[in-house]
């Protein structure tokens, strides 16, 4: 078997294209920069006879750009479909047998979009969000990584600990003669373990734990957010001091106090669990309580149930006593979850809190206290659904910044198993020999690029959207 | 003003105790100070030994007491062993204890003795302080200016094509942390296999096998270079370069909304020169701040960078001395880096009152 090449049979034609493109479009770029500097952009003015004028060097720079990144895309997008038709690896290249394996993402993206482009009148913001391009793109981007941790199974060519002997530091492409799949298509890592599939399985490792500890931070900081802002006072001097305190640490310094192996010795991190997972069960409790106090049994079923399930996962989550044993976390997974919530809920609070102030002074809200609608009901059903928006965008963007910690964590090697696939970690393997072999640390440190770029973009489409409101 | 300064300045002296305290109380945990006692004394002690090493060590009692010893407000400990020699925190063994110094904390500027350096904290890391110093310097000398060019020329036509190039360049930027764009960075610029040295060398513009940029910056200690600062520089900065880039974008584009940008463009006055005059001094009001509050953020790009570049600064120390449990070289890293945290707060309140006349502190 030979070793496979980037672009297979459809790249002797396509690639020098895609550099043509490429050139044209550095070319471009550069060009309207300096026309831009010059004061040779501009808009197109008519001139005295009312006849538009010609189009300014800078215009003209524009559409170079503009056409020559389509012919880049175009090319880009030929080469992955070639790759797909063809028979077999050798003649699809590296990046057409990638597109390959991707394809349980490349149907479920599909299908996703097609069904949300079709009902997206019907759908509120997130139909919204497919009116604007950076954001549709951002969440294709973010879409293709949840899949890819979804479908990590069937798209991996390797198992990710798998060491085949011969391949350490291979380049990409390289033939794996002893395995089913025949090729290491990102090459081999330190270990000679495939780069791909450890590229793929670390999007679980990350997706995992990601969301979840955001979504964890934004239950805290919005159950102490709401009441600061809401009555004020020393309540809320007291609740700032304290996010304030965890704001002014660095982050990587109260990392290297909180994840060490000592530390979980001394059980700090099983208390900061029991006072971290508690607010979820407090705010959903709070929040069916105060919809439904007028409707005893339906409330009596709300927080019931809230309170039976939430208090089983707590005792599995934070103690590891789950008398089913279905709920639990291994202790260093604990860890790390419990310090990246911790470092991200008061930036929640913070956010949460100035528009609670905000808010507070509309007019609504003094509708609803002249109803004689208690403080809580208030807050979190005439202010928050009213806050929902930048809290969104923020949700966003915090994914973006957890996944940023995590990969943080996983460079100092805080905290994660030697080998696991997470980015962080496999990036931090790769440094050592990136003069020689980049290969291994390039392909995760661009998969968590292009990760968090899409949570940013699409941050950015739903800020866009939203204020549209 | 005064008592606004006043009031931040006791709420900074409380905020630096609780850190400290905080940092203080997890260094000094009971498996820090076994593991301490082990690397001190000897691998191999008994569970007892260790505790009597604790003891004899001043490492014992409450912590309140011991941080008291450490912040020099409380006598230093000393301890006379049954042979009658009396060892403290303030005097060596064998010196006499009646001669010493009763406090000797940091606030006395006894910052202890590094375990890993083996030698004084406060010497070793004034000089990795210096070294981070030109680093930052170098990052700001970058980083300031090219993130207002970029946020001024995108926020003073919105929604124009410049507007979109450069916002998404932005993003890109705060998107990539230092560790993944200095991975790229140096696959690009510094491997003599990938990226384009190989290219330039064929080409005959660098001597084959040589790289563009060095990948590390061990050597930049002693002499810097453009040809070993450049990389640890522009990763450190591209992070920043987004995001202040972003925040002057936002801020330029609301004041060139503003009434009086209208009315001077309506009076004749070019473009170019209601940007220069009247735009820009009032849309970089916002991104001060920004830029002092983006120092606590550089200190993390500053510990990623020095570790990924192998250059010995403060990030390098604290990383060190958190790896080698090396307790008082990492309260002193955590002092520094507290402080400074603090004082560009401080600092970015007070310019923003003395940027913004419209606003008043009573």
């Amino acid at each position: 078997m030979d070793q496979l090449t980037w672009t297979g049979t459809a790249g002797t034609l396509l690639l020098p294209l895609l550099q043509i493109a490429l050139l044209a479009l550095a070319l471009g770029l550069v060009a309207k920069l300096l026309f831009v500097l010059a004061g040779l952009d501009g808009p197109r003015l008519p001139s005295a006879d009312g006849t538009i004028a010609a189009r300014s060097p800078g215009d003209f720079a524009s559409l170079g750009i503009r056409y020559s990144f389509f012919a880049a895309v175009a090319a880009i997008f030929f080469m992955l479909a070639a790759g797909a038709v063809m028979p077999s690896p050798v003649e699809a290249g590296i990046l057409g047998a990638m597109a390959v394996r991707f394809w349980p993402v490349w149907a479920a993206l599909a299908a996703t979009f097609v069904l949300s482009l079709r009902f997206r009148r019907r759908l509120g913001l997130y139909g919204k969000l497919f009116d604007s391009t950076v954001g549709m793109i951002g969440f294709a981007i973010v879409m293709f990584w949840v899949f890819t941790a979804i479908f990590a199974d069937v798209i991996v060519t390797h198992d990710a600990f798998a060491q085949l002997s011969g391949l350490k530091n291979k380049p990409p492409g390289i033939a794996a003669p002893d395995s089913a799949y025949g090729w290491y298509l990102l090459g081999g890592d330190h270990l000679a373990r495939d780069v791909f599939s450890r590229m793929v399985m670390g999007a679980r490792e990350v997706l995992k734990i990601a969301p979840a500890a955001t979504l964890f931070a934004f239950m805290v900081g919005i159950t102490l957010g709401l009441p600061a802002g809401y009555f004020g006072g020393r309540l809320d001097t007291v609740i700032s001091f304290l996010a304030n305190l965890v704001l002014a640490f660095p982050v990587i310094l109260l990392f290297y106090l909180l994840v060490t192996p000592e530390i979980r010795n001394t059980g700090i991190p099983v208390v900061l669990a029991a006072l971290l997972f508690i607010f979820p069960i407090i705010f959903l409790t709070v929040l069916f309580n105060s919809r439904f106090y007028t409707d005893p049994t339906k409330r009596n079923i709300y927080v019931g149930l809230t309170l039976l399930i939430g208090l089983w996962a707590y005792s599995g989550l934070a103690f590891n006593r789950d008398p089913l044993g279905i709920w639990s976390m291994q202790p260093n997974m604990l860890n790390v979850f419990v310090s990246v919530v911790f470092v991200n809920s008061p930036g929640v609070f913070r956010i949460v809190r100035g528009l609670v102030m905000d808010i507070k002074a509309r007019d609504y809200v003094a509708a609803g206290q002249t109803r004689g609608e208690g403080p809580w009901y208030i807050m979190l059903w005439e202010i928050l659904p009213n806050a929902r928006g930048p809290l969104i965008v923020d949700f966003c963007l915090r994914i973006g910044y957890t996944t940023i910690l995590l990969g943080t964590l996983g460079f100092f090697g805080l905290g994660v198993s030697p080998d696991s696939p997470d980015w962080g970690s496999t990036i931090d393997d790769g440094r050592k020999l990136l003069n020689l072999f980049p290969h291994p640390a390039v392909t995760p440190a661009l998969a968590l690029m292009s990760l968090v770029l899409g949570l940013n973009l699409l941050a950015d489409g739903l800020r866009e959207e939203s204020l549209k409101d | 003003m005064g008592l606004f300064v006043l009031r931040r300045l006791g709420v900074m002296l409380l905020t630096a105790i609780a850190l400290t305290f905080v940092v203080f109380y997890l260094t000094n945990l009971p498996p820090n100070l076994e593991k301490l006692a082990r690397t001190e004394g000897s691998v191999r002690m008994t569970d007892e030994a260790v505790a009597d090493w604790i003891v004899k060590n001043g490492h014992s009692g409450s912590v309140f007491l011991r941080y008291g010893q450490w912040l020099g407000v409380v006598p230093g400990w000393t301890y006379t062993d049954e042979k009658g020699q009396s060892r403290g925190r303030c005097f060596q063994i064998g010196e006499d204890a009646a001669a010493a110094p009763r406090f000797c904390g940091i606030l006395q500027g006894n910052w202890g003795y590094s375990t890993f350096f083996k030698s004084p904290v406060a010497a070793s890391l004034g000089e990795k302080l210096a070294a981070t110093g030109w680093l930052m310097l170098a990052v700001m000398l970058v980083m300031v200016p090219t993130s207002l060019l970029l946020g001024v020329l995108s926020g003073m036509r919105e929604g124009s094509a410049t507007d979109r190039t450069l916002s998404t360049f932005s993003i890109a930027t705060t998107a990539t942390p230092e560790y993944v764009s200095g991975v790229i960075l140096v696959a690009l610029f510094a491997t003599a296999s990938t990226g384009i040295s190989p290219l330039l060398a064929s080409y005959g513009l660098i001597e084959p096998n040589k790289t563009l940029f060095l990948a590390s910056a061990t050597s930049a200690m002693d002499d810097i270079t453009f040809w070993n600062f450049t990389l640890p520089v522009m990763t450190i900065a591209l992070y920043g370069i987004g995001y202040i880039a972003r925040m002057t974008r936002a801020s330029m584009t609301e004041v060139m909304t503003q009434q009086y940008i209208r009315t001077a463009r309506l009076k004749g006055v070019t473009f170019r020169n209601v940007v220069l005059k009247h735009a820009l001094r009032n849309a970089l009001i916002a991104p001060f701040t920004v830029i002092m509050l983006q120092f606590p953020w550089l200190l993390n790009g500053v510990v990623i960078v020095e570790s990924l570049f192998n250059y010995k600064g403060f990030g390098w120390t604290l990383v060190q001395a958190a790896s080698n449990n090396d307790i008082p070289l990492l309260l002193a890293c955590s002092v520094v880096a507290v402080v400074v945290v603090l004082l560009t707060q401080l600092i970015s309140d007070i310019g923003y009152v003395f940027l913004n006349p419209r606003i008043r502190l009573a």
